[in-house]
């Protein structure tokens, strides 16, 4: 019997999990560390944080469905990785922490004989001062709880806003080097929508403020899309849209501090500036959750294993190079490491290569740049292809992984709420291939016009309602759950 | 007929220098007729994109 286990019950842990335990059965053992007993369908986390859904509409108890599956599911985080085992045994393991109320605190041993990273991120609140729900000065939608607490910030100041207070409201990123801006546009659009929806929109000053050098980088660098004859640049399709909605750009920001109701931040220029603010929803940078890793001896061997953010090295080329000698091919296949190769990482818990964008530094010194989004269909893609290889080694004796999840081999379809209405609510539907810009294969652009494409309607947005339904449905592994594609 | 939808720019401002949607692109985006059509177009986009992405 072997013995699979996953750190992280996130989209890409899950799927992998799920599928895995689907394909080897009962012979063999999937076990999921995760800190949460709830799923959350994090893609909605946008419509908790302006009242159109509850925090329940986009989680679930996940016992119930690793039992109903067969997993053997253990609330803990985990804490660090010994991939040689310990002195008397060679059977590799991890040591958790539980966070199960009944369990809290107590310390325990999980061997494997194949592991899965997916931890995801840790959200780096800290490094900013100031920064995040907790310090009590900006809020957040990257969690539900987070969302739900962003909606009731939300209604007290429109509130005041009906009582003919004028408000300024900050949306975009906390830190030069946060990815994730997809979710901080989806939200000051949901934001603007909803204030129309109060008849507030006149008392609002809307400002996006952002790591991103341009308007659409997204932490890819950019895209173009094959619109109207013309291969037009997502900075056009996003100036336009922010133009429309009449909310204005404050780009290339490094937030250095967040004081209650001020704002400071350094730019590209090199210069200081600040915003005052009344709300404000600044995504916080991603650091890896800091796990660590040791030998047969109990030599620390984190460096071996992890990358300086925390992330798990794979089969990436981490030789450092400049921006013009990045390659598509720099970025990993298999996803294994390159060190232990029962060892796999998925979703943002893989050490990319390096970014996407073009790194950029002040002159100050001091780094401005997205860095590389790797979330939603990517992740569960590659959640996916791991559980394949895994299942092909366990099964069929494979030597080396059989399925490959290549983030500068595959598309991602982005659907980004711009507004919440069944009649009058609004998406920006976008595919991009393949994520990674491949320069070799397609000159000037990166990406093949086919397969990269951007339209902002009614539509969309009955994808992504569609979409919430469906994963809702896939994940918690009710029937046909297997027939919705990653 | 444009200006209501390009009332709030000010000239030389960065919304200037880009393009607006007018009347009828707007319309667009909420026909629901329209948007059925598109709803299947990028249903069809979507699904090729997933096919071409698994390896």
């Amino acid at each position: 019997m072997a013995k699979v286990v996953v750190l992280g019950g996130g989209v890409s842990g899950h799927t992998a999990a799920t599928f895995l335990k689907k394909w080897l059965g009962s012979d063999h053992e999937v076990i999921v560390v995760t800190p949460n007993s709830k799923w959350n369908w994090i893609p909605s986390n946008i419509w908790v944080g302006v009242g159109e859904m509850t925090v329940d509409d986009v989680i679930f108890e996940l016992a119930p469905v690793y039992k109903k599956a067969g997993i053997d599911y253990k609330q803990a985080k985990a804490v660090s990785i010994h991939p040689e085992g310990k002195e008397g045994s060679d059977t590799p393991y991890v040591t958790i922490e539980y966070t199960d109320p009944s369990r809290a605190g107590e310390s325990d041993e999980v061997e494997y004989d194949y592991l899965i990273n997916a931890t995801g991120p840790k959200l780096n609140f800290g490094a900013t001062e100031g920064l995040g729900p907790d310090a009590g000065n900006t809020v957040s939608v990257c969690t539900a709880q987070h969302a739900a607490h962003a909606s009731n910030e939300l209604d007290r100041l429109i509130d005041q806003m009906k009582k003919g207070e004028k408000k300024t409201l900050v949306v975009g990123t906390g830190h030069g080097m946060c990815t994730c801006q997809g979710a901080a546009f989806e939200y000051i659009f949901n934001i603007e929508h909803k204030l129309k929806e109060e008849g507030v929109r006149d008392k609002a000053e809307l400002i996006w403020l952002s790591n991103e050098s341009f308007l659409g980088d997204f932490g890819m660098g950019g895209l173009h899309f094959n619109m109207g004859g013309y291969a037009m640049s997502s900075k056009i399709f996003a100036e336009s849209l922010y133009a429309e909605r009449d909310i204005e750009w404050i780009l290339g920001a490094h937030v250095n501090k967040v004081e209650k109701n001020k704002i400071y931040f350094e730019t590209l220029d090199g210069e200081n500036d600040e915003q005052e603010y009344d709300f404000a929803m600044l995504i916080p940078p991603f650091a890896g959750v800091g796990l660590k890793a040791f030998n047969k001896a109990g030599e620390d061997i984190t460096s071996t294993v992890f990358a300086p953010n925390g992330f798990m090295k794979v089969d990436a080329d981490y030789t450092p190079k400049p921006y013009e000698e990045w390659k598509a091919s720099d970025w990993p296949r298999t996803l294994q490491n390159p060190t232990y190769k029962n060892m796999f990482a998925v979703g943002i818990a893989f050490a990319p290569p390096h970014l996407i964008s073009k790194p950029m530094k002040n002159p100050n010194g001091t780094p401005i740049n997205p860095t590389p989004p790797r979330t939603g269909m990517p992740s569960a893609m590659m959640g996916k292809a791991v559980a394949q290889s895994i299942k092909d080694m366990i099964l069929d004796g494979a030597n080396e992984p059989t399925h490959t999840a290549c983030m500068a081999e595959m598309g991602a379809a982005c659907v980004a709420s711009a507004g919440k209405g069944f009649f009058n609510g609004t998406a920006a539907a976008m595919t991009v291939y393949p994520i990674i810009p491949d320069f070799e294969k397609y000159p000037g652009t990166g990406r093949d016009l086919n397969g990269t494409t951007g339209e902002l309607g009614l539509a969309a947005h009955w994808v992504k309602h569609f979409l919430h339904y469906a994963f809702m449905w896939k994940a918690q592994l009710k029937p046909g759950w297997t027939l919705i594609p990653e | 007929m444009s200006a209501k939808h390009l009332q709030h720019v000010e000239p030389y401002s960065p919304q200037f220098g880009t393009m607006i949607p007018l009347g009828f692109r707007k319309f667009l985006r909420t026909c629901v007729v329209w948007q059925f059509i598109r709803f299947i177009a990028i249903n069809i986009r979507m699904t090729v994109l997933i096919l071409k992405s698994h390896h």
